[in-house]
């Protein structure tokens, strides 16, 4: 999946299956490591089917991707879109460590210490 | 080099970024308070901003639009939503249109700045809370234009 190109489609499905708590806390599971939709099921006090229902959600927003093992469904987080938030808040950190040094020039500039 | 530590959460979307200056942090804060000091850092040298209105109150709102080489605009705007002179700032933050005023696109970003005495020093830490990876992407490009800073950024810590 090319992440530059997502449809709003696509980031409409991101937004509604970041939206409940229960959904990221899963996801969160995910990245951590991979694992099997029952064990993920035992973390929560709900049923088995409405963690499943969760997962499916995660899944359509291709934050997740779920396989057969055995007789065991494993979910694993979608390392591309990690990479992709790795980048770009990466790129962020850029953004401010160039304010910081703009920041500095002004803040030890000689004519505004004598105006000061 | 006055950046202590850079935190990135990929899951919630956040970068903390702690930066310490050898100033009082009466002086820092005037960085973020006064409109005309504000502009000389918060764009990149090739986008400098210019901010046309500037209120650090509650409630209070600032309008910015960047300029680039060719005459081109990219419009923002904040709105302070909690602020305590001189050691607090928050502020939501997003794009606005060809007139200057919020467009809704992408949605909004939020931006907690604290500034604390840190020895003889200024620590300041900013954090960012993006909604969406694109609107990161936005944020990026915007906060970046010409990706020179990028290549800058990596450039100086390679040399650290």
């Amino acid at each position: 999946m090319v992440v530059d190109e997502l449809s709003d489609s696509e980031i409409d499905n991101i937004f509604h299956a970041l939206a409940d708590a229960t959904r990221r806390d899963i996801f969160k599971q995910a990245m951590s490591r991979e694992q099997s939709v029952s064990e993920l099921a035992r973390r929560y006090a709900m049923s088995f089917a409405a963690v499943q229902k969760h997962v499916a959600v995660l899944e359509r927003a291709m934050l997740i991707t779920k396989e057969k093992r055995g007789r065991e469904q494993i979910v694993h987080s979608n390392p591309e879109l990690l990479r992709r938030a790795t980048e770009l808040l990466d790129a962020y950190q850029d953004i401010w460590r160039g304010r910081t040094e703009r920041i500095e020039e002004i803040l030890f500039e000689p004519e505004r210490e004598v105006e000061s | 080099m006055s950046v202590i530590s850079t935190q990135k959460d990929t899951e919630k979307l956040t970068l903390e970024f702690v930066a310490e200056f050898a100033a009082p942090v009466q002086r820092v804060w005037q960085i973020w308070e006064d409109p005309r000091q504000l502009e000389r850092w918060w764009g990149p040298p090739t986008w400098p901003a210019t901010f046309t209105r500037h209120e650090l109150s509650v409630g209070g709102e600032s309008r910015y639009f960047m300029s680039g080489p060719a005459g081109e605009k990219s419009a923002g705007w904040w709105k302070t939503t909690a602020v305590n002179a001189p050691t607090l700032l928050e502020f939501d933050d997003g794009f606005a249109g060809e007139d200057g005023e919020p467009s809704g696109y992408l949605g909004t970003t939020h931006c907690v700045v604290t500034l604390e005495q840190a020895g003889e020093e200024t620590r300041m830490i900013t954090t960012s809370y993006f909604e969406s990876l694109e609107q990161l992407e936005e944020m990026v490009k915007m906060g970046m234009q010409d990706g020179m800073s990028l290549a800058m950024g990596q450039i100086d810590a390679l040399l650290v």
